[in-house]
């Protein structure tokens, strides 16, 4: 029970390294959208707030689909993509990570929001008054205020990007070492006769990752916010 | 040379005021709530943006709505000190207040954080979160983080205003040792009238979003005209005077001022410093001659000089002795049964008891800092 074997192995990797990479790339996206939200008034404000969150509404396979049709070899952005940098996404592990970041972007979005709109602007007028311009105030005063939103929206997204099954499997398919996921890996062993016990490890395995990254965040966000309560 | 002339529109109020002054010591802005001091003071920092106008610190254009000059808050060099602190929670009280000073050019920093930190007497603090402050700490860091930031004119709105009165008293004498010990102008917006009498020498009144009078505070505070704006309550007259004698075996202290003698509670000061001491209204009593054996210690001659016209059981007498004013406040019935008129002569007398800790404050000019008071 404590060795895994090599599929198991090779789908716990391979889920970490796509929502690591969708973590790490979709959030400095997520922070400007934020803040854009949050900040900015501009035209097509509630367009781009639909957008964001159209992921949380529409089925999951229906945004695999799109991501297929606009990033696929014969999509607009796919050509452009592979003509320019010579990149394909469908298909590969790069994309089960966009598609994860797709999925778990409202989330991320959410809460970067939500504790943006928290940090009172006044303690940033006054860093203003102290000579510090905009961008070291949002570096030195914005950023850290709002430092526990940012660890959870990053976690919550982490955590999306591991369950993510729906646009993965539409986007990226099901190829073994490339783009089968955890969940994607269990789907196919449930399919096959006799994978029953195969399964159930792969569940167990699921659940004490996800546990453990609940845990770290909280761990996290706490020390955050000890840290701004002194 | 502070020159301003702004107009701003906020909803139905309108900010429009014109006010040029000197920088020198403290200069007050008062007026009631609402009455827009908070509004100017940010059209100052430039946090708040007026809809036209032009304002100049010192020679320095600031803002100038006709050559498209909008100095941004952070190249203002102004210092804020806000009403609630605004300290930032996530650092030490070393971090806020070199917040500002490591933002300043190291060859313009002519106050150093060791000076700063002495001054307001923070060594105990340096490695705590304002969390854990008390609030005439807080506002203290405040003060400091502010001057550090090596500004060429200091703003200070309502500072005191969120401390209850213990905090107030201990937050005042520092105020009082930053303007005595640092060449740096203050402007200090409130709606206390003690705290303007005991710190500022220039006073704005601010009414209504427009600037009412300019002038010294002693002048200011004795117009009758401007009455209903300083305040009935407030109604008193500030006193230059210096530290003459101290009578050691009754525990007394005389101090000389234009008008002669004053005898008040012991204060320990050098014979010689320079106080501003004020005298409330309700405190003066007048007699048509001085009285022969009384408890009152002083009595001062003095002209009448004009009559309040209020209505109501009591009156204002303004008093001229020797170029000083006093203000005395007596009844209608008094007024009548002494039969007084501008030009009398009368004794105004003044229990030595009603001039307490508070009403007294050190004067603004060169060397009078020597310590703290008792």
């Amino acid at each position: 029970m404590l060795t895994l074997t090599p599929l198991e192995t090779e789908a716990l990797s391979l889920s970490l390294r796509v929502a690591l990479w969708s973590v790490a790339t979709s959030l400095p996206v997520g922070l400007l959208v934020a803040w854009l939200l949050a900040r900015r008034d501009f035209i097509g404000k509630t367009a781009l707030n639909a957008l964001v969150h159209l992921p949380l509404v529409l089925p999951p396979v229906v945004v695999g689909y799109l991501l297929l049709v606009l990033l696929g070899r014969e999509g607009p952005l796919g050509r452009l993509l592979f003509s320019l940098f010579g990149i394909t996404l469908p298909f590969t592990w790069q994309g089960a990570a966009l598609a994860a970041a797709v999925m778990a972007f409202p989330l991320m979005v959410r809460a970067m929001r939500l504790s943006l709109e928290a940090v009172d602007r006044r303690l940033e007028a006054a860093a203003r008054t102290l000579g510090a311009r905009p961008i070291m105030v949002f570096a030195t005063i914005t950023l850290p205020l709002m430092a526990p939103g940012i660890v959870v929206g990053a976690v919550l997204a982490f955590a999306r990007g591991l369950g993510e099954f729906g646009a993965t499997i539409t986007f990226a398919a099901n190829i073994p070492g490339e783009t089968r996921t955890l969940p994607i890996a269990l789907y196919t062993l449930i399919q096959s006769p006799g994978g029953e016990a195969a399964a159930l490890r792969l569940t167990v395995i699921s659940v004490v990752l996800s546990l453990a990254a609940l845990a770290a965040s909280e761990v996290l966000a706490r020390r955050l916010r000890a840290r701004m309560d002194g | 040379m502070l020159e301003m002339a702004v107009e701003k529109h906020l909803g139905e109020f309108t900010v429009d005021m014109n006010i040029s002054c000197e920088t020198s010591g403290i200069v007050a802005f008062f007026g009631r709530s609402g009455a827009g001091k908070t509004s100017i003071v940010n059209m100052l920092a430039g946090l708040l943006r007026p809809d036209h106008g032009r304002i100049t610190v010192n020679g320095t254009t600031l803002f100038d709505s006709s050559h498209g000059i909008d100095l941004p808050p952070e190249r203002r060099r102004l210092g804020y000190v806000f009403q609630e602190g605004r300290l930032f929670p996530h650092m030490t009280v070393r971090a806020n207040l070199n917040y500002g000073l490591r933002r300043v050019p190291p060859g313009e920093r002519t106050i150093q954080a060791d000076q700063v930190v002495a001054l307001l007497g923070l060594e105990g603090c340096l490695e705590r979160r304002p969390h854990h402050l008390s609030g005439g700490e807080k506002q203290r860091v405040a003060l400091g983080r502010a001057l550090l930031a090596n500004p060429r004119l200091l703003l200070m709105d309502e500072p005191l205003a969120s401390l209850d009165q213990p905090r107030k008293d201990e937050v005042l004498p520092f105020i009082e040792r930053l303007r005595d010990e640092m060449a740096i102008p203050i402007v200090y917006v409130s709606h206390s009238m003690p705290e303007i009498v005991r710190l500022a020498d220039t006073m704005v009144l601010i009414s209504d979003g427009r600037v009412e009078a300019v002038g010294a505070v002693d002048d200011l505070t004795s117009r009758l005209d401007l009455r209903p704006l300083t305040g009935r309550y407030e109604a008193g007259a500030v006193i230059e005077a210096r530290v003459a004698g101290h009578d050691r075996d009754f525990g007394l202290t005389e101090l000389a001022f234009a008008g002669g003698r004053l005898r008040a509670p012991h204060v320990s000061l050098p014979v010689g410093t320079r106080l501003r001491l004020r005298i409330r209204a309700r405190d003066v009593a007048l007699a048509l001659e001085a009285p022969q054996r009384s408890s009152i210690l002083n009595a001062i001659p003095a002209v009448v000089c004009d009559i309040g016209t209020e209505e109501g059981p009591q009156v204002d007498l303004r008093l001229d002795a020797g170029g000083a004013t006093f203000w005395a406040r007596i009844t209608r019935r008094s007024l009548i049964d002494l039969g007084l008129q501008p030009g009398m002569a009368v004794t105004a007398l003044i229990k030595a008891v009603a001039i307490d800790r508070y009403s007294l404050g050190r004067s603004a000019g060169p060397g009078r800092f020597l310590g703290d008071g008792d």
